[in-house]
Order: C-alpha cells, then sequence, then structure tokens
C-alpha cells in the first residue's frame, strides 16, 4: 500500500554525530558482507536518476579482484535545475566522504576522488579542509583509503559514469559502450565504483539509522528520503527533504505559488507534467529520482521553455552519436519552423517521431531522455507550439 | 607572464606523464592566462607524447577550457531555464551596458569576457553567474556596475 502524502524528512540533513566519522567507525566494527546485506536490505538506488540498487552495485564491486579499485564520488551534477549536491557539499560533506569510505573499506578499495564540476570549483578550499580532517580519522581507524578532488571542465554529459571516466582519463567526455561496465573495467580499465553524491551521504544514514529505519521511510517501491532541488514558480526555492511517493497535486500544494500550470520533473531530462495530471502522477514511482523539479507558472510560455531545453541538449550533445548530435538540433530547429509557420502543425508529430527514435538509438542517456521532456510538452501544449 | 613549460612540468610530476595529466594540465595553464593558446597545445602535446590535434580535440571539448584570448575575468551568465525566468537578460544587457561589449567579446583592456554558460547549479537564487570561480546570486541589474567595478579596482 502505498502512502501518498507528502512528508517531510530530516534524515541526510540530520546534524553530524559527536565525534568526527563516528558512523564509519562502528561500521567499520561490522562484517564488511553484513553491512553490503544492509545496504542492499534498505533498499538504497542511485540518487543520481538511473536508480540503480546501491547495494548490488557495491555487491558486484566487492567481488571484483585486483588490488587498484577506485571509489568515484559523481559531483557533476549538471541537470538544469539540480542544485541538492551543492547543498550536500557546503553542509554535510562529512556524511558524503564517510559514505565513500564505508564503500572503500566494504569493497577494499584504496583511492577515491571526487569529480567536482568546475562550476562548483569555489567549493574546492572547504572540501579540501575536511578531506585533511578525514585523512586524520582514516589514520586513527586504520583505514588505508584517501580522497582526492578532480576539477570538471564543464561539460554535461561528463554527469554520466562513463564519459566521466573518459574525462578522468584526459580525453574528451564521450560515453563509452556498455558493457563492460565501470565496475568491470572503469578508469584506467580498472574496477571503478561511480556513485552520486546523496547516494553516499544515504549510505552513511543507512548505517547510522539502520536498513528498517530506513525502510520505513518512502513507499514500497521506493525506500527511503530524497532530496529534492525546487525552483522556478515558487515560493519555497532550495533544497527540500521529502519522503519518496507523494502525489503532484499534494507537491504543489506546498510549493507552488497558486497558479501552477506545469511541473518539470526529474530535470530537462525528465518528464515536464501539465496540471491536468497532478493527480495523477505519483513522484518517485516510474519517473526519474534526480530530483531536479521546476515549477512553471501560468504566466509561462511553454514555447520558451521547451526552446531553452532544446537550446541546451544541442549544445551539450557531445556529438559522438548521429542521432543525438543531429536529433538535438533538428528539433530546435524544427519546433521554430513550426513557431515561424514554415513548417505545418503535423511537423510536430514527425518531430515527436524523431525524439522517439532518438531514445532508442542514440548511445546515452542524454540523447535517450530528450524525448521525455520534449513529447510531454509538445502534446499537452500543442497550441503554444503553434501560436 | 605565465610559463607554460613550468605548469606542464609541475602537473606532469603530479599526475604522471601520460594522458590523464592533460586536462590539470589545460586547467593550470586556464588559470594563469584564461586561456590555452594554440602553441601552447603543441606545447602540451610534444611532453605528453600524443598528437596536438587530441590535445585541442579535448580541450575545445570542455566550456571551461578556452582556446581564444580572455580577459582576466571571465563572467559567466547562467542561461538555463529558471535563470532566464528570473530575469537572466535584463543581468545581461546591464552587463553589456556596462563593459561596452556584446556577449562574447572581450574589452580593450583585456580585463573582462562575457559569456552565457548552461546551468550553475545556483537555480534558486537566480539569476546567477561566476566571475572566474565566483559565484554572484540573486541579481539585479542595478547589481552589476557594482560588481564590475570591483573588479575593476583589483589591481589597478
Amino acid at each position: 500500500m502505498s502512502n501518498t502524502k507528502l512528508k517531510k524528512a530530516d534524515i541526510i540533513f540530520s546534524s553530524y554525530s559527536v565525534a568526527p566519522y563516528e558512523i564509519l567507525k562502528l561500521t567499520m566494527n561490522k562484517d564488511k558482507t553484513e553491512v553490503i546485506n544492509e545496504i542492499l536490505d534498505s533498499g538504497l538506488r542511485g540518487r543520481g536518476g538511473a536508480g540503480f540498487p546501491t547495494g548490488l552495485k557495491w555487491k558486484f564491486m566487492a567481488s571484483e579482484q585486483g588490488e587498484e579499485k577506485y571509489i568515484i564520488c559523481n559531483a557533476d551534477e549538471g541537470e538544469p535545475g539540480t542544485f541538492k549536491d551543492r547543498k550536500l557539499l557546503v553542509e554535510v560533506p562529512r556524511k558524503v566522504i564517510s559514505g565513500m569510505a564505508i564503500a572503500a573499506w566494504t569493497t577494499n578499495s584504496k583511492l577515491g576522488i571526487i569529480y567536482l564540476r568546475a562550476e562548483y570549483n569555489y567549493l574546492i578550499p572547504a572540501l579540501k579542509k575536511e578531506i585533511e580532517v578525514f585523512d586524520e580519522y582514516a589514520e586513527k581507524f586504520g583505514l588505508d583509503f584517501k580522497v582526492e578532488i578532480f576539477s570538471g571542465a564543464g561539460a554535461y554529459v561528463c554527469g554520466e559514469e562513463t564519459a566521466l571516466i573518459e574525462s578522468m582519463e584526459g580525453k574528451r567526455g564521450e560515453p563509452r559502450n556498455k558493457p563492460p561496465f565501470p565496475i568491470n573495467s572503469g578508469y584506467l580499465g580498472k574496477p571503478t565504483l561511480v556513485n552520486n553524491v546523496e547516494t553516499f551521504a544515504s549510505v552513511s544514514m543507512v548505517c547510522r539509522y539502520g536498513s528498517e529505519k530506513y525502510k520505513s521511510y518512502g513507499t514500497d517501491d521506493q525506500h527511503g528520503s530524497k532530496l529534492f532541488s525546487l525552483s522556478g514558480d515558487s515560493p519555497k526555492e532550495g533544497v527540500h527533504e521529502l519522503e519518496l511517493g507523494m502525489k503532484i497535486s499534494d507537491f504543489v500544494e506546498e510549493f507552488g505559488d497558486g497558479d501552477t500550470k506545469a511541473v518539470q520533473i526529474g530535470g530537462v531530462a525528465g518528464f515536464c507534467i501539465p496540471r491536468k495530471d497532478f493527480d495523477k502522477t505519483i513522484i518517485g514511482e516510474g519517473n526519474t529520482t534526480g530530483g531536479a523539479t521546476m515549477i512553471f507558472n501560468s504566466t509561462r510560455s511553454m514555447y520558451n521553455v521547451l526552446h531553452n531545453y532544446l537550446e541546451f541538449f544541442a549544445e551539450e550533445s557531445c556529438g559522438q552519436c548521429t542521432p543525438c548530435r543531429v536529433g538535438t538540433q533538428q528539433l530546435l530547429k524544427g519546433i521554430e519552423a513550426v513557431k515561424a509557420g514554415d513548417k505545418p502543425e503535423s511537423y510536430l508529430d514527425d518531430l515527436v517521431k524523431l525524439s522517439k527514435t532518438m531514445k532508442i538509438t542514440s548511445k546515452c542517456g542524454l540523447g535517450q531522455s530528450v524525448t521525455n521532456s520534449f513529447a510531454s510538452i509538445v502534446k499537452n501544449y500543442k497550441e503554444e507550439m503553434l501560436y | 607572464m605565465a610559463d607554460v613549460a613550468k605548469i606542464i612540468e609541475t602537473k606532469v610530476e603530479q599526475y604522471g606523464k601520460d594522458r590523464k595529466a592533460l586536462i590539470p594540465i589545460l586547467q593550470g595553464i586556464v588559470a594563469e592566462k584564461n586561456y590555452v593558446a594554440k602553441c601552447d597545445m603543441v606545447e602540451i602535446a610534444r611532453c605528453l607524447d600524443i598528437s596536438a590535434a587530441d590535445v585541442y580535440g579535448t580541450a575545445s571539448f570542455y566550456s571551461f577550457i578556452e582556446d581564444t584570448e580572455k580577459g582576466k575575468y571571465v563572467i559567466r551568465v547562467c542561461r538555463s531555464i529558471t535563470c532566464e525566468m528570473k530575469g537572466k537578460n535584463k543581468i545581461l544587457k546591464a552587463l553589456e551596458k556596462e563593459l561596452r561589449i556584446k556577449l562574447g567579446e572581450t574589452t580593450h583592456d583585456k580585463k573582462f569576457s562575457l559569456l552565457e554558460t548552461n546551468c550553475l547549479g545556483l537555480c534558486d537564487v537566480g539569476p546567477a553567474m561566476l566571475v572566474n570561480n565566483e559565484p554572484y546570486t540573486q541579481l539585479t541589474p542595478e547589481m552589476i556596475p557594482v560588481i564590475i567595478r570591483e573588479h575593476r579596482i583589483k589591481e589597478n
């Protein structure tokens, strides 16, 4: 039975334990397999958006042999409308590093790298300070694990884990074919565990509260709490920690400005939900869980919104595969032509078809997800595309 | 003047003399000179023993690695949807007026370059921009002359 009421949570931003890295210390007293099973039991899924079960990823990583294994914290949140990782790194970096250290300990890895997007370079000094604190405690606990920061250079696609790894290896951030998955062959061809900032922070909270308690939050399908980056036409912009599984109508009632026309969930790569579907849609069930949520009120032109999205995609497409490189440009040109009256209304249907082809044929999530917002906006706001 | 050879040497020491040192080297040069000149790319290629085309291909992929000369202060205004909704264009106009350049240009004294960029992750406090690495949030057109003057005065 899913509970779909909006419920606030206070897990991830709860205050630190009194002694620094106490959770790490307590966790290290347990059995490694037991800890991985605990995370598996908690039902925690990757918080970057794709939602792969974290415990399972760790289990695969733990079974990889070899001396050189890497733990990467993906802090390249480039999705327009996402800023929760920034808040985590500013307010509770210790929980993030704890999560990385727990990952390192359970999977026998010795080097951790925080891939920090270039736009967040100003966070480096504070992060380095926290890493110094960590080093001190790691030595005390006898944990052989170092954390470094790798600064990104400004490319949205590098949030995709294989593109991120390419970038760390000094190449263009172009996604690789999968398989092999990074767990088997990642950074420098070695087993590499890539998790989102929020995932690592959530891991340390699972270890603090136990999987039973963690599981009591959220729905049957999606456990725990999730950070939502809320922006747009809302008097309550910012990061909100909520239990997963709430109706958009409840969300809008809490966070909207009373005149909400559409809600974009999962950033520009996610879906645009029109007012008529607010009651039907439950955040966290069958949709993406990256947490970027933008609210548009009735003064906004959805054509302008979509145009902005498409400019973004056309620029950030890495150019490696044709459907995405050409498709993003053609979608942008296409809606401009329809708006200008150079193409008939039926051309919009052709464009939707093109976006669906991109979903099937693109190599990575960037090209595959363009259709989400494109089709949902074109379908629900056709008049605005035309006039 | 920044010594490019010196930067390459330091980064190679830190990251090893192979491809994975490339982005840190490029970033190191950008930190000193705000852009990586073609001749510097050739030098990097020689040091890392890779082709200059590979260096250029990588450098040009990333929006924070410029390959044409930029000002001492690179201003990047966020153009993503929520910043646009909150008046990004007014901020851009105010910057163009104050700096007397158009978007994409650099001032004659080589002090400022004006660019747009994709989401800065400051959506809840938009409109936002970066001046080099420094974020400025909840901008209004009135704030722009003040911010620019602050940077003009620095090291004059």
